[in-house]
């Protein structure tokens, strides 16, 4: 099956934080018709995201297909609260350069 | 304030840690809004401006936007409203606001005018009653509840104001208010609900205001932005000639620094986008309709809080031999050990921060095989400043001395760019990110006016909050 990058179907992959005990992940299309694609694919899930950071689907908070914005959003919580001694990443700003080699099975 | 609009320039979100632009500021300026509006704060920067009282924005920065809001309003003979002064929206950081606009009035001989502003600082003594007498002080994003001990270790609580302070200095006669902490839409939907708009639109126009140019594109922050309410809509216009208030970047501000995209909170209710539509009005203008405001059940104020962990100092190391970062875990165990056997296991914390391995993500790093090169940071923290030193020179030095087996490099084990450790601020974490119940929504809110402009300025009136501290 002939597959793409998620770096190069979306305009936008960002982290940040949302509030001071959450990291917040912004996946956002330029053309809804990739943004359907994408989710209808299948590779980006609650499951898929927690395979790829390592973690339990239970630090996942939130996870919303926003299609007024053409986006996919999800939500981490973090191990301890930002900034705090240990943290490496006070606003939570690089936390998303995974994503960008997800790899998106084409239609 | 009648009539069938009002329109609010927002030039900025978290004045002053960036400046504005001049530019866009002057073009929303000559269309003329009924309001100028900005957030000042943040709990992006950490809790260490919130634990220690100050700023992570530099103060030319501040007094540069608020003396741009400040002589445009007066001119337009229009409404300022600041929220969340310096970053953390403490008492003393709006003191320091205060006193900026004082001065800046003077400076520019501006026409005497009403400066209203309120505290939203809690104290400890206040939440260790209310937890005494059996109130809740519910944690917010999976926290349990707030433990006496956690409220003790805590150096300074905010709590989120909502509409109420602001709208009552409005009623009041303020002509310029400096908010505590609050939340970044109160500021704009205060005045349009106090002008009898509905809540649903008011706190939607609010919240899409708060970062100004961020819910334009394409990205440029620091610009201006109008937003327009009527009984029916919302419409949101770029002011800088290149940026366009599209339907994707509008509807994709909803989701910024937000985990979800579809609800957002303040005190009294909450926001549902869900329903909210997007119509491209012109080509730099959004039209929104469609949210609804859900009142909340009981009144419950957001508190921030932040505790001081201990000073601390920062070490730096390199590693180039490729059998040490394979071994680089028990490189940081054998200082470790050195630092344990000088200080005990507790008391203290040392952390390890490895550029080249996890150093960015740590936990959440996928990537399991290290670089050709790590750059090791290392923290000591610890009561005072002679002990976090300390720790961390042992922390950082014995980096040089572990003792791997078949090591070929016996005269080093890393590199220091600095054969010293440096002083950095002290340590701090943020405790509380909680709610606690309140009866009237001014409860824990200040309120002060005083008259500013021309002639000496003189406080009239007492504190109108029950509990707040002048």
């Amino acid at each position: 099956m002939k597959t793409a990058k998620l770096s190069s179907l979306a305009k936008v992959v960002r982290s940040k934080n949302a509030g001071v005990d959450k990291i917040t992940f912004d996946i956002i299309f330029a053309d809804r018709g990739v943004y359907e694609r994408t989710r209808r694919s299948g590779a980006i899930t609650k499951a898929s995201v927690a395979r790829l950071y390592g973690i339990p689907e239970t630090r996942i908070s939130d996870f919303v297909a926003f299609d007024p914005g053409c986006a996919i959003k999800f939500t981490l919580y973090r191990t301890r609260p930002s900034g705090s001694p240990g943290d490496p990443d006070i606003f939570g700003a690089q936390q998303y350069a995974p994503l960008l080699d997800l790899d998106v099975p084409l239609d | 304030m009648s009539g069938h609009t009002l329109r609010f320039l927002a030039p900025n979100g978290h004045l002053g840690f960036a400046p504005l632009k001049p530019g866009s500021f002057a073009l929303g300026v000559a269309a003329r809004p009924d309001f100028i509006i900005s957030d000042s704060g943040s709990d992006d920067i950490g809790p260490g401006p919130l634990g220690s009282d100050t700023c992570t924005s530099p103060k030319e920065w501040q007094r540069h936007d608020l003396e741009h809001i400040l002589l445009a309003a007066r001119k337009l003979g229009v409404p300022m409203l600041i929220g969340s002064a310096g970053d953390t929206g403490s008492n003393s950081r709006v003191d320091m606001y205060v006193e900026m606009i004082r001065e800046l009035a003077a400076r520019h001989k501006l026409a005497p005018f009403r400066l209203g502003y309120f505290y939203s600082e809690v104290s400890k003594d206040l939440v260790r009653q209310r937890i005494a007498a059996g109130e809740t002080v519910a944690g917010l994003n999976g926290r349990t509840d707030l433990t006496v001990a956690e409220l003790e270790g805590t150096d300074r609580i905010v709590a989120m104001a909502g509409i109420h302070p602001y709208n009552r200095l409005l009623d009041m006669g303020a002509d310029v208010i400096i908010g505590g902490r609050s939340s970044d839409l109160a500021i704009c939907a205060g005045p349009a609900i106090r002008a009898g708009f509905p809540e649903a639109l008011s706190y939607y126009l609010g919240k899409v205001l708060e970062c100004a140019s961020f819910c334009a594109e394409p990205y440029g922050a620091k610009e201006s932005v109008i937003g327009e309410i009527s009984p029916e809509d919302v419409k949101v216009t770029a002011m800088h000639p290149e940026q366009r208030c599209t339907i994707a970047s509008v509807a994709g501000h909803a989701m910024y620094e937000r985990s979800n995209p579809f609800y957002e909170y303040a005190l009294g209710g909450e926001l549902d986008m869900h329903g909210c539509r997007y119509e491209q009005y012109d080509a730099r203008t959004t039209r929104i309709t469609g949210p609804v405001w859900n009142p909340a059940p009981e009144l419950r104020v957001k508190l921030e809080g932040a505790g001081k962990v201990g000073e601390r100092y920062v070490g730096i190391a390199g590693i180039r031999d490729p059998y040490t970062i394979a071994n680089i875990d028990r490189v940081i165990g054998w200082a470790r050990r050195a630092v344990e056997e000088k200080f005990g296991a507790t008391g203290y914390e040392l952390h390890y921060q490895v550029f080249g391995r996890n150093g960015v993500m740590g936990d959440l790093e996928p990537v399991k095989m290290p670089a050709h090169e790590l750059g090791i940071v290392v923290y000591g923290i610890a009561p005072d400043k002679a002990m976090a030193e300390e720790v961390c020179m042992i922390g950082t030095r014995q980096l040089f001395y572990a003792r791997l087996p078949e090591v070929k490099g016996t005269a080093g084990g890393v590199a220091f760019p600095l054969d010293e450790v440096l002083p950095a601020s002290a340590a701090y974490r943020w405790t509380v990110n909680h709610t606690l119940r309140v009866s009237d929504p001014l409860e824990l809110f200040a309120l002060h006016m005083v008259d500013v402009g021309l002639r000496p300025a003189e406080t009239t009136g007492p504190a109108v909050g029950r509990e707040g501290r002048a």
